[in-house]
């Protein structure tokens, strides 16, 4: 772990990577979230775009699809003025059986500034980060089970926005814990940026055991984990987890587990209910409740990109020196 | 070293209203709409936007966003948001800043409102013109001009009770 913590650092401990949210220190993610809110405000401008990155070309290396994670990612370096460069790998040369490390040193030769890395491989996105040119940055859109960081940080983003301090707040995370890399992500970044109690909810088979190290309450029924709770983040049901016999059927685990009305009548009449998508309705969450007045399930897509904006910022314009006072 | 500079900044800035009305007038421009930089040129530009009796609201631009350093200092995380309540689009614009050195603050505040749309016309009024011009940039009105050396700073304190002073860096 601690190489990880050092390959995502600078000398200086500023962002070079962002691989995973382990390792990190608060004020790291209070920075991302800081500038996540002031690029948030550029929607406002006739031109939504801003200066900073032109002259960089960004990667998206995708070796398992994802709509709605590479899109966002794409507006977010092509608001900040970055050209954009689409690799969905199961098309290209991969399948002709160039190596990925070949790949990426052709992509290098290209001059490109950034890869933003989705594998469906734990530890990719690490990978690749130590393996390539010291000034190209890496940023992690989900590794196998591993890490998910940016949604972490867009979800607590929109937390924060919603409910403020972190401090007293109480987070549950229903479903697919042990499977999900977006899980795993928001636990760690909740619990560094200081959230009161951040509840774990569901079946057994779907919940890691080391839940104590995490630094999580574990539940296992909706009606004590839901309690008096601030916000609801529901996972997604990866339909393969019911072939492999860790669970009987979706109607099942939508009777116990799904977010109904009546079930989020237990949490804080305030509360916010969250998701990462894509959602199956029906299964983890009824069309009353995504499509209801306290979902922020869109939010949470807007805000990707804004925290999108933040992070590649942070990687690519790191300081070798101290800062200088502003110019007059 | 920081010396603190005695200039009566009160009358400095009656003084920079004044100019500024006559300016508005020579031009027939009567419904202008004024932007402060982020964060000296707001606490100049809110003193100004009330002794001219501006009725629209006070614009703010905080250029990070635009500099032309990012690559070699990064981005500050704590980046004030910019905020114009106000369409810019044929609009007269009176942009405000604290001190003009090298320019280069000035060339990337137009460079974001122009991303906000085409102002008719903007003029530039600034609190302290000082030497070290990088850009072919300068005030259509100022408050004080100063023959400064590169090693010497003049700093803007605020924003209840504005105050300038010199600093002297290696």
């Amino acid at each position: 772990m601690n190489t990880l913590k050092n390959l995502q650092l600078d000398a200086t401990g500023n962002l070079r990577h962002f691989l995973t949210i382990e390792g990190l220190k608060r004020q790291t993610l209070v920075d991302i979230l800081d500038l996540a809110e002031s690029f948030a405000n550029i929607k406002a401008q006739a031109v939504k775009k801003v200066p900073l990155l032109r002259g960089k070309t960004v990667v998206n290396l995708f070796f398992e699809n994802s709509t709605r994670t590479r899109t966002t990612f794409e507006l977010a370096a092509k608001r900040l003025s970055a050209d954009v460069l689409n690799i969905n790998i199961t098309t290209s040369a991969a399948s002709k059986g160039e190596s990925l490390l070949d790949m990426l040193h052709n992509l290098e030769a290209m001059h490109c500034d950034m890869f933003v890395v989705r594998h469906a491989d734990s530890g990719a996105a690490h990978f690749i980060a130590q393996n390539v040119a010291p000034h190209i940055s890496v940023i992690n859109a989900g590794d196998g089970q591993h890490a998910h960081p940016t949604q972490a940080m867009l979800d607590t983003f929109t937390i924060r926005r919603h409910k403020g301090d972190f401090g007293d707040l109480r987070v549950a995370i229903v479903g697919d814990i042990l499977h999900s890399r977006v899980a795993r992500s928001q636990i760690h970044a909740l619990n560094t940026l200081g959230v009161g109690e951040v509840r774990v909810i569901g079946p057994k088979t779907l919940l890691p055991m080391d839940h104590r190290s995490l630094g999580v309450h574990v539940f296992h029924d909706m009606e004590s984990g839901l309690a008096g709770v601030d916000v609801v983040i529901m996972l997604r049901l990866q339909r393969e987890r019911m072939e492999g016999g860790l669970l009987p059927s979706e109607h099942e685990f939508f009777q116990r587990y799904g977010l109904t009305g009546d079930k989020l009548k237990l949490a804080k009449p305030d509360a916010i209910v969250m998701h990462p998508g894509p959602i199956n309705r029906g299964v983890e969450i009824s069309s009353e409740v995504a499509d209801g007045p306290q979902s922020v399930i869109l939010e949470q897509v807007s805000n990707g990109i804004a925290v999108r904006m933040a992070v590649m910022a942070m990687a690519l314009g790191r300081q070798p020196g101290a800062e200088t006072g502003r110019e007059t | 070293m920081t010396t603190p500079l005695q200039h009566d900044l009160d009358r400095v800035l009656a003084g920079m209203a004044a100019r500024l009305r006559a300016t508005l007038e020579e031009r027939g421009i009567t419904a202008p709409l004024m932007i402060g930089i982020h964060t000296g040129g707001v606490w100049v530009a809110r003193c100004l936007h009330q002794l001219l009796g501006i009725e629209e609201p006070l614009g703010t631009l905080d250029i990070s966003f635009y500099r032309d350093d990012f690559e070699r200092i990064g981005v500050h995380p704590q980046v004030k948001p910019s905020n114009l309540p106000f369409e810019v689009e044929d609009r007269h614009i009176i942009l405000v800043d604290d001190v003009l050195q090298t320019g280069r603050t000035i060339r990337a505040a137009l460079n974001e409102i122009f991303d906000y749309g085409r102002p008719a016309s903007v003029l530039l009024g600034i609190l302290v013109e000082r030497s070290g011009r990088e850009l072919p940039i300068c005030a259509d009105v100022a408050g004080l001009s100063m023959d400064l050396s590169p090693s010497e700073q003049v700093k803007l304190t605020g924003p209840d009770k504005l105050t300038l002073s010199l600093k002297r860096v290696k």
